[in-house]
């Protein structure tokens, strides 16, 4: 099977420092894959840099290809066009991923608009709007008349990120990139949202790219991990192999970390 | 014998909803508690109190057998000298502008407690496993999990009977956080702690008693096995069921 997503030999860096070092890897269609690191593992730039949202002073090198189009280097005309159509992403804050004064029901029809016209069909408000509810079902938001006119500050944190999934799947992309999408959360709202997530990747068929720092969280969606460290790729491979019988020091060091707090919870200290 | 006894306590801000209601347990001397809850449960709130920063406006807490006079300021004074408290972010909680050996004698100072302030920053540092050339640097020249240990130094320091830590390794990376957590685990052999978290496992990982707040109420108390593996309340159960676990090792 042909792969949706291949990175090849990424390597970003500032004018005097290297932040992510010729990192390789791919994602098939409709598979989940998880990246797991600590703070400065150069996950989010990575995730960036796919997007194409790399700030200014970062140089990407390499090759990134999404459904067979080159991303470094490509002009914002050609991302622009990619991102929705074939990539979507969700981050850790749906406070901040929302615009405060804008209703709910708007922010998720911008992105259906533009769907809509790419595809040349009619973009009357009943359309939009058929759509738009159609959105807010698939996503399990209760409610959906009340949600339409409402603002971000007048729902729940769980919610908005619901929300923020919506707006990421408008545009029907081959691949969802989450970029630690439970972490502000509280732990039962976190469940949920995992649940969501596992859910809309089954039943559309899409290819998830989940970031995280927690082990236990990446080993509830993802198939396939990758482990990054200052930016390099430490250990690669199918996610119950790494979670449970991990290869490298580093990654083994992880797992017998996060394991330490899941036995204090089995009442072993 | 108990060290801190919380009396039904109510609290609200303004004329707002109660953001606390009725509010009672007690700490042992020597134990390590820990109030657990997610967000709007009330655990800050209940913080502030316990260091004297805001008054209950019904029931009350006594410290070692007398209620906290928290607009008393000599009260609060001798308070500080037994209550030190390590919060969420190393970032914002050191003052870049000075150098470790001044953060971590500022309560000494404060707090005019007699001796070569010099020898006891020594002792907390090494304490919290530092070097001693930490004390002649400044914040921005180290790590997240250094600044935390540095924050711990200048909790102990003073040699406070209560230590009262806010999310103080919420922040930290999971590597990082078990370091701190062990370091937490081996100064609390020598004095009473209070953890606020949300994180149950690490409160798991270092308590041994556990209350459990959720929207002001306390839902749930008791010795941290107990409340594991037999949790009463729905709400306990549906957090405990709600933390992600690693996969099994087959």
């Amino acid at each position: 099977m042909s792969n949706l997503l291949t990175v090849n030999n990424l390597t970003l860096a500032t004018a005097d420092k290297v932040l992510v070092e010729v990192l390789s890897f791919s994602i098939a269609h409709g598979e989940r894959f998880g990246l797991i690191g600590e703070s400065g593992s150069g996950k989010s730039l990575t995730s960036l840099a796919i997007l194409g949202l790399l700030p200014p002073a970062i140089r990407p090198m390499g090759s990134i290809t999404l459904e067979g189009e080159e991303i470094v280097g490509a002009p914002e005309r050609l991302l622009g066009g990619l991102r929705g159509s074939v990539v979507a992403s969700v981050f850790q804050e749906p406070l901040t991923a929302l615009d405060p004064l804008m209703p709910l029901g708007r922010q998720i029809a911008g992105p259906v608009r533009r769907r809509l016209q790419r595809e040349g069909r009619d973009r009357d408000r009943a359309t939009v709007k058929g759509e738009v509810h159609d959105l807010l079902d698939q996503v399990r938001l209760p409610d959906p008349k009340r949600l339409y006119g409402s603002y971000p500050h007048e729902v729940s944190g769980g919610q908005r990120q619901r929300v923020a999934i919506a707006m990421g799947l408008a545009c029907q992309p081959r691949l969802l990139i989450a970029d630690e999408p439970t972490t502000a959360l509280d732990v039962t709202t976190q469940v949920e949202i995992i649940r969501l997530i596992n859910t809309l990747v089954e039943e559309l068929d899409i290819a998830l790219l989940f970031i995280s720092h927690d082990l236990a969280v990446v080993g509830q969606v993802a198939e396939r991990v990758m482990v990054m460290r200052h930016g390099r790729a430490i250990e690669t491979g199918d996610t119950q192999q790494v979670l449970t019988r991990p290869q490298d020091d580093y990654t083994r060091n992880l797992v017998t970390a996060a394991r330490r707090f899941d036995d204090a919870l089995e009442g072993q200290k | 014998m108990t060290l801190m006894t919380v009396e039904n306590v109510g609290f609200s801000y303004g004329t707002g909803q109660r953001v606390l209601k009725d509010i009672s347990f007690t700490v042992p001397r020597g134990s390590n508690v820990g109030l657990v809850g997610e967000s709007g449960s009330g655990k800050s709130t209940l913080l502030r109190l316990l260091l004297g920063l805001e008054s209950p406006q019904s029931g009350r807490i006594l410290f070692d057998g007398k209620p906290l006079e928290a607009k008393n300021a000599r009260y609060m004074r001798d308070y500080r000298k037994c209550v030190q408290a390590v919060f969420q972010d190393p970032y914002s909680s050191l003052n870049p502008a000075h150098h470790i050996r001044r953060i971590v004698t500022e309560p000494l100072r404060s707090l005019n407690v007699p001796g070569d302030h010099l020898e006891m920053a020594r002792d907390a540092i090494a304490a919290v496993g530092l070097s001693p050339d930490t004390l002649g640097r400044y914040p921005h020249q180290f790590s997240g999990g250094q600044r935390q240990r540095i924050a711990i130094a200048r909790a102990i320091v003073a040699r406070p009977e209560l230590v009262l830590a806010d999310e103080a390794v919420s922040a930290l990376d999971l590597s990082t956080r078990v370091r701190v957590v062990d370091l937490f685990e081996e100064i609390s052999e020598r004095m009473t702690m209070i953890f606020v978290s949300h994180d149950m496992g690490v409160v798991a990982a270092l308590c041994d008693r556990i209350v459990v707040l959720d929207r002001g109420h306390i839902v749930e108390a008791g010795e941290t096995e107990t409340i594991l593996k037999d949790p009463q309340h729905p709400y306990t159960r549906s957090l405990l069921a709600s933390i992600p676990r690693m996969p099994a090792t087959t």
